[in-house]
């Protein structure tokens, strides 16, 4: 805990006349795990990609490591240090699973650091070394929402943006990637994990914001959150 | 016999040439959603770049390798002009930039080098031939066949061993996704437009070195077949592309070789209703781009 790496101050997405998301504030801590939560459609996706550069901001401000990147190439943010695995994983199918983690690689500068970072990736998700050159179109969800949290940390983020990472996988699935994400905060990484699966994503959070209609409903203690049961009922569906 | 070889050759040669320009929309449509209406005058650009440095005494690869060269900066700089401001917009806005930038560089030809042909004398031996056993071949079809096999295996391995290969690979699929592992989409879009000023540039080196000239329209025809080989082959796939070029081209070479010359007038009809018979079969051409899921 500690300073903010991302601020969210009253943040506006539009899409033609659909406000998508209207005054969101939000904060990620150094070493804190956000997580943000709410119903299909509160805004939870449209929040996260304005926040990497690639939904137009119609006003508010994004702050990185407390620099300002509101308005800024999704390239710039990335290159400071942000990583995103996206909502539906977005793996690219036609690639191996090598070269997928190897366009990942390609904000690192030197060669043989992206080589190592790649060797030790598939170290920690064995998986992915005993397929690396199978395509990764034809690995399962599990494995793809591996390869898309692995292509993230190639470019060794500070602070990491998971987009629905439990989304559509088998229980023991969800369970391995809710691991992954608390072995990442605790190597440091700061993290704002967007999440339908509100009960699992509370346990591993250190701040909680619950989005309805695009706004704010509630924010605060995740244990807090856990136990108000008319807000889980009308806002979490769990 | 020899005559089907040598026809064979034409048609090689000939759907070659579509196939490298049908490559060159390709891999831009791929990335961009541009179907890129000016991809011709950036052939004959490559063609006036061979005769202008011919005419100031180049020797003749010299020439040719200008020709690409100018060809890939004509490239670089439409992109860097008219597509990077229309990025993003809808297919139809960006088709008719590109006619408007067609246009703009047609008039330039025509008002500042000439609106006839204007020659290219490259040595005789090139536009001589040769025979190989009873066949005679043409060295203007060995060249071009020569040309367009490098460009292709150069073009496979750059796409299948470089990083930037995969990235171009990767945009085809997910531009955006791209852009958010921190991949500059300016350099990814810059590369594709190169590639295909290369490609259009080998394109204008055979052409032109067939055909003796360059005219404001040379690139014109060519690149019609070759968006046709792009819809036939199945649009923004690249191995379509090849597929629909060699097709294009061999259905031209056989219609003009075969068909008895009362029907010769109606060669581009006949050849073009092949093309619709096989995408009534097939509508989303002969072999289909990836990323379907996109419209």
């Amino acid at each position: 805990m500690g300073d903010a790496v991302l601020e969210v101050e009253e943040l506006d997405v539009r899409y033609g006349q659909v406000h998508a998301v209207r005054g969101v504030s939000l904060t990620v801590t150094q070493g804190g795990v956000t997580a943000l939560l709410g119903a299909n459609g509160a805004g939870k996706t449209s929040t996260v990609m304005a926040v990497a550069g690639v939904r137009p901001v119609a006003s508010g401000t994004v702050r990185i490591f407390g620099q300002d990147v509101t308005g800024r190439t999704p390239e710039d943010i990335i290159r400071s240090g942000v990583a995103i695995s996206a909502e539906g994983r977005r793996i690219f199918a036609s690639l191996s699973v090598e070269e997928n983690l190897k366009v990942a690689g390609n904000v690192v500068a030197n060669a043989d650091a992206e080589a190592e970072r790649r060797a030790k990736l598939m170290e920690r998700f064995p998986i992915l070394g005993q397929r690396r050159r199978q395509l990764a179109g034809l690995l399962s969800g599990g494995e793809q929402q591996m390869l898309a949290v692995a292509r993230a940390l190639m470019s060794a983020p500070r602070l990491l943006l998971l987009d629905e990472p439990s989304l559509g996988l088998a229980p023991q699935m969800v369970d391995r990637i809710f691991d992954i994400v608390e072995e990442l905060r605790d190597e440091g990484i700061s993290i704002l994990l967007v999440e339908q699966n509100a009960t699992l994503a509370l346990q591993v959070a250190s701040h909680a914001v619950v989005l309805a209609n695009g706004s704010v409903a509630a924010s605060g203690d995740p244990e807090a959150i856990a136990r108000d049961t008319v807000l889980r009922e009308a806002y979490l569906a769990a | 016999m020899d005559f089907v070889v040598q026809q064979l050759i034409n048609a090689i040669s000939l759907g070659g040439v579509y196939a490298m320009l049908a490559l060159g929309l390709a891999i831009v449509f791929s990335i961009v959603r541009l179907i890129n209406f000016a991809h011709g005058d950036i052939m004959t650009f490559g063609g006036y770049g061979i005769f202008l440095s011919l005419a100031f005494g180049m020797p003749p690869l010299g020439a040719l390798a200008i020709g690409i060269g100018a060809a890939v900066v004509m490239a670089l700089a439409m992109e860097r002009a008219a597509f990077r401001a229309m990025r993003g917009a809808d297919v139809v806005a960006l088709l008719i930039t590109s006619f408007a930038v067609s246009e703009i560089l047609k008039v330039l030809f025509q008002n500042t080098i000439s609106p006839r042909p204007v020659p290219i004398s490259l040595p005789a031996a090139w536009s001589s031939s040769y025979r190989i056993g009873d066949v005679v071949i043409g060295v203007g079809p060995t060249i071009s066949i020569v040309v367009a096999l490098i460009s292709l295996a150069g073009l496979t391995l750059f796409l299948r061993r470089t990083t930037t290969g995969m990235a171009m690979r990767a945009a085809a699929e997910d531009f955006e996704m791209l852009r958010l592992l921190g991949v500059r989409a300016n350099r990814v879009v810059a590369t594709a437009f190169a590639i295909s000023g290369v490609l259009a540039g080998a394109a204008a080196v055979v052409w032109t070195a067939q055909r003796g000239s360059v005219d404001p329209m040379m690139g014109f025809f060519p690149v019609l077949k070759a968006f046709i080989a792009t819809v036939l082959g199945g649009l923004g796939s690249l191995g379509g592309a090849v597929l629909g070029g060699l097709v294009v081209g061999a259905l031209e070479v056989m219609t003009q070789a075969f068909l008895p010359d009362a029907l010769s007038p109606y060669r581009d009809a006949i050849v073009l209703a092949c093309v619709i018979a096989a995408l009534l079969l097939r509508p989303d051409g002969l072999l289909p781009a990836r990323s379907g899921a996109r419209s």
